[in-house]
């Protein structure tokens, strides 16, 4: 494989401006595929959830999901995007073997929404506008595994297995306009786009849009042009960049690729690209010379949609609070810096937090546990916060008893631990590894006697004014109750028995 | 009874005498599989027929029967099926070497409607392949004969269809209409056909030719018969989205009621000159006559549309089958060539779409897929799909003037098997007249309306309606065929010579 020349970032910038253009495909979380009543369960069997419909029989019709219609008009109104009074699907034609009827029924010139934008909040809380070309409904294709080759692609390989248990599951793409202005940021804007547009597809209840899952992928398209000049250059598409950290690699590795080949008098073939997860490069895959014909043409198996206006708006107001509204309300309620909220966004853990606030707790200690304990329990095994095997309420019941003083924050964290590791809820594990602050001020009375008796020469230093030595005492007393007193609760005893006071 | 009498009953008397004990399905089916072992060498209307399946199903109508159980009216009926429409454990060909074999998992809608009413489905009928053709020379496993005289076609692509019925092989049949495979069929066989409002009978598992077009609807020898079939197979089915979702015309009242008095009777101008036969325009000229004499008042309609509809066609239906045919691919049913190990999926493809399709296929395959393209699309598809909303407009003009439209079915009879088929073009003509409707998705029939002096052949009358108005082809096809008949002294199908 040759390598690709790169020029550096900065002098890439200094000469050209880039321009891009994001797809995204969101698979629907509709119980049903698209046109016809079979599962969309992950991890079947494969073919085992085809019919005569997804599986391109002759004779076979497709039929509308209606849910895939109000999903779809849902994620339109999301967007600011204007939905469509009337519009029908199209058959994009072209031959392959993970498509049964050799067409994929999707929408072309009359797509469900259109003219739209969506808000994007930078890192350091500057909002970039990216507007929306259009949203169109259309169906997934089935998977092809590739047998015999050494990398899994087709080239090689000694035959191919097709599973169509993903044909014809729901697809939105969203297509966004060119993305103009962004300069050095380009790169940022483009994973803060597919961020936010994963957060509202999530908060719009419709996908789960797990990236890593296949249920949103993202095609970077990207052109530079001279500084200052308004022409558009020639664009690459780099297909299925399927993390966010990805986009922003891609389009960094695509600006720098571009530049170099520019900048030394070369041009830029339209062609597809392959992102490399491991090294964050891109490669060449098809030449896109505009020659690519889909004689598409409206689909005469299905009627137009025609949403109804009342319906339209109907369900605008059942639309959730926009995440990052949400965000910045939730920022000021809580009291934190935009760092401290990124840094939450980033664990993905603002969902539990609020759930755990809403169960009671105050939301400090919600992002304590959230953001300590558990982010980090997550961390090691790799998982998102909300894998773990945790409820927010039973975060909530953890921080109740830190509150009402029957837990210490050494206490609280072994109680997570016993719940994480299945042994019932906190009040289970408190019960069943014994974790409960000594509170029984008469048990308490005697291991602060007994510690003022056992060290009288620290209690007499106290007694002195050298308040700072209680220190010593309290942690005695710790230690005779092996941990499960409220420390805070022992000082105040000790210093009350020595008559002093802070 | 004999079996020679028992196929020459009409359908409405046959299920009469099912359901009054006088015969029974087996008798009845056993006379029909017998007539088809008879004739059939000769006549070739059967791709498949299903001796034991027919059986089954005449068994158990008996059974219900004797059990007391109501018996729907076309119980115990025998039934020729268009071989374009899925069939659980039968093979379903599509007149297609591409789906030699293919036995299908799932019934089309049709088919089940008609398990469901107890009609006894004899077996699957040639057809030109994938309903491409007007002669049914177009099928892979050879011609069909029409009756009259096997040297002649049948019409298409619903020639199996339609040679059954006059070859008293069933009672009953279905057929498909995209441009006229209905219709031109029962014209040059001297039977009753009809291509129903669009959307009103289910596609669901009739293979598709052109989606926007295709239309299965009922074949038989009379009027009534094609009413009590029509009342079966229509109605809404949500697992097809172009079906109507209204009540089914009252199609077998109308039927039962012929009459055209005080109907007003449309002539389309468009609809005659070059290219008629003069017996066939001859006896469409005596039937405006019968009509008038009736009670009808004929109105001269201009349709100045009609002109292009052939040309509006032959873009839009093949765009769509090159759409609608692009699943053929070797790879997850039917034929597959090629597959040696060595080759590409892709090749593989290509080695079985060579071997699979027939050059009536491929050309409307090639024609499709050039008028789809871009840069073509506006001038070819796009004009097309303009011409077609006017050819609406003339009718939805005319309608306000007339109730119901005549016109000769088809401008020639049944010619010899071979004369056309190498001039496509000559071929095409076959369907001027049926096109139209079609192309606006209203309701159409024809039935016999006398033999052509000068050679002594079918010809057809079409009856055109509005959408969701079928029951006027019912009401105006009775009064017209009780007419005839009169006039004839007997159904015309009785001077059909004997197999």
């Amino acid at each position: 494989m040759t390598v690709t020349e790169l020029l550096s970032y900065e002098d890439a910038l200094a000469s050209y401006d880039p321009v891009m253009g994001l797809e995204v495909h969101v698979e629907l979380g509709t119980k049903t595929k698209m046109f016809c009543g079979c599962s969309t369960e992950l991890g079947a069997e494969p073919n085992s959830q085809t019919c005569p419909v997804c599986l391109g029989m002759p004779g076979a019709l497709p039929v509308v999901n209606a849910i895939g219609v109000e999903s779809a008009i849902k994620i339109g109104l999301a967007l600011n995007c204007e939905i469509a009074e009337w519009c029908r699907f199209a058959r994009k034609n072209y031959f392959y073997p993970d498509m049964p009827k050799n067409f994929q029924t999707s929408q072309y010139d009359e797509p469900i929404a259109f003219n739209g934008f969506l808000d994007v909040q930078l890192e350091d809380g500057e909002i970039f506008r990216v507007e929306i070309e259009r949203a169109h409904m259309e169906e997934d294709t089935g998977k092809s595994l590739h047998v015999g080759g050494a990398t899994g692609r087709i080239h090689g390989a000694s035959h191919s297995l097709l599973d169509y248990n993903r044909a014809g599951i729901p697809l939105i793409e969203i297509v966004t306009k060119p993305i103009e202005g962004a300069g050095e940021r380009a790169p940022e804007v483009a994973k803060a786009y597919v961020a936010e547009l994963r957060e509202v597809i999530k908060a719009l209840g419709v996908s789960e849009a797990r990236m890593d899952k296949g249920q949103m992928r993202c095609d970077v398209n990207l052109s530079l042009r001279p500084n200052g000049t308004e022409k558009f250059g020639t664009r690459s598409e780099t297909k299925n960049v399927n993390s966010l950290r990805s986009v922003e690699r891609a389009a960094r590795f695509e600006i720098q690729r571009h530049a170099a080949v520019l900048s030394s008098g070369g041009t830029i073939i339209q062609e597809t690209r392959h992102f490399h997860e491991e090294d964050g490069s891109t490669t060449a895959g098809r030449i896109k010379d505009n020659a690519e014909d889909y004689r598409y043409f409206p689909e005469p198996d299905l009627v137009p949609v025609a949403p109804a206006r009342d319906w339209v708006e109907e369900l605008r107001a059942t639309l959730p609070e926009m995440p990052r509204v949400r965000r910045n309300r939730l920022r000021e309620e809580w009291g934190v810096s935009e760092h401290d909220m990124q840094s939450i966004l980033n664990a993905g853990a603002v969902d539990s937090i609020v759930a755990t606030v809403e169960a009671g707790a105050d939301s400090a200690a919600a992002r304590k546990w959230w953001m300590g304990e558990l982010a980090r329990n997550a961390n090691e095994q790799g998982v998102s916060v909300d894998e773990l095997p945790i409820t927010p309420a039973q975060v909530a019941r953890v921080a109740a008893l830190v509150a009402e003083g029957s837990l210490n924050d050494k206490l609280a964290r072994q109680v997570i631990e016993g719940v994480l590791a299945g042994e019932g809820t906190p009040d289970e594990v408190v019960e069943k590894r014994g974790l409960k602050v000594v509170s029984d001020e008469g048990a308490l009375g005697a291991a602060v006697d007994e510690a003022i008796a056992g060290n009288a020469g620290i209690a007499d230093k106290i007694r002195g004014g050298k308040i700072a030595a209680v220190g010593a005492l309290v942690g005695a007393v710790m230690k005779t109750t092996r941990g499960q007193a409220d420390a805070a609760r022992v000082k105040e005893l000790i210093l009350e028995r020595l008559g002093v006071s802070e | 009874m004999a079996d020679t009498v028992i196929i020459k009953l009409t359908a409405a008397e046959t299920a009469e005498k099912i359901a009054s004990g006088e015969l029974t399905a087996v008798e009845v089916t056993e006379a029909h599989l017998a007539r088809i072992e008879a004739t059939d060498e000769k006549v070739h209307a059967f791709l498949h027929v299903d001796r034991e399946g027919a059986l089954a199903q005449a068994r158990a109508v008996d059974a219900k029967r004797e059990r007391g159980e109501k018996l729907g009216p076309l119980a115990g009926v025998p039934l020729a099926l268009k071989d374009i429409f899925t069939t659980v454990g039968i093979p379903t060909t599509v007149g297609s070497k591409m789906l030699e074999g293919w036995i299908p998992p799932y019934d089309a809608t049709l088919t089940r409607r008609l398990k469901e009413a107890d009609v006894v489905i004899l077996g699957k009928t040639n057809m030109d392949e994938f309903a491409m053709g007007s002669s049914t020379e177009n099928s892979a496993y050879g011609p069909t004969g029409n009756p009259w005289d096997l040297t002649r076609i049948p019409g298409g692509s619903g020639g199996g269809s339609a040679a059954a019925l006059a070859a008293f092989q069933a009672p009953l049949a279905i057929g498909t209409d995209t441009g006229g495979s209905i219709r031109q069929p029962a014209a040059v066989t001297a039977t009753v056909g009809v291509k129903p409002t669009y959307g009103s009978v289910s596609r669901y598992g009739m293979v598709a030719f052109s989606s926007s077009l295709d239309q299965g609807g009922p074949c038989a020898r009379t009027v009534l018969d094609a009413a009590l079939l029509h009342e079966v197979i229509a109605g809404h089915d949500p697992m097809d989205s172009t079906s109507i979702d209204a009540p089914v015309p009252p199609v077998v009242e109308a039927a039962r009621n012929g009459s055209v008095a005080g109907m007003r009777v449309g002539v389309v101008k468009q609809f005659a000159g070059e290219g008629y036969q003069a017996g066939v325009v001859q006896r469409f000229n005596e039937s405006v006559e019968l009509l008038k004499e009736l009670g009808a008042e004929i109105v001269e309609l201009d349709c100045p549309s009609f002109d292009l509809a052939m040309a509006a066609y032959y873009l839009i239906a093949p765009s769509e089958a090159s759409s609608n045919l692009a699943r053929f691919d070797g790879l997850r049913y039917g034929l597959r060539v090629g597959d040696d190990g060595t080759l590409s999926a892709e090749d593989v493809t290509a080695l079985t779409r060579e071997a699979g399709f027939g050059d009536e296929v491929k050309r409307r395959i090639i024609l499709g897929t050039y008028a789809l393209s871009s840069g073509y699309y506006d001038a070819y598809y796009g004009s097309a799909q303009k011409v077609r909303t006017l050819i609406s407009k003339d009718f939805e003009k005319s309608f306000e003037q007339v109730d119901v439209i005549v016109s000769p079915t088809t401008p020639t009879t049944a010619f010899p098997i071979g004369e056309r088929t190498d001039d496509p073009l000559a071929m095409y003509l076959a369907d001027l007249c049926t096109i139209p409707t079609n192309l606006a998705g209203n309701s159409a029939m024809s039935l016999p309306c006398g033999l052509a002096p000068e050679d002594g052949l079918p010809v057809g009358l079409q009856i055109i309606a509005p959408a969701m108005k079928d029951d006027r082809l019912y009401k105006v096809g009775a009064a017209v065929e009780a007419a005839f008949t009169a006039r004839w002294g007997h159904p015309l199908l009785e001077e059909a010579p004997s197999l």
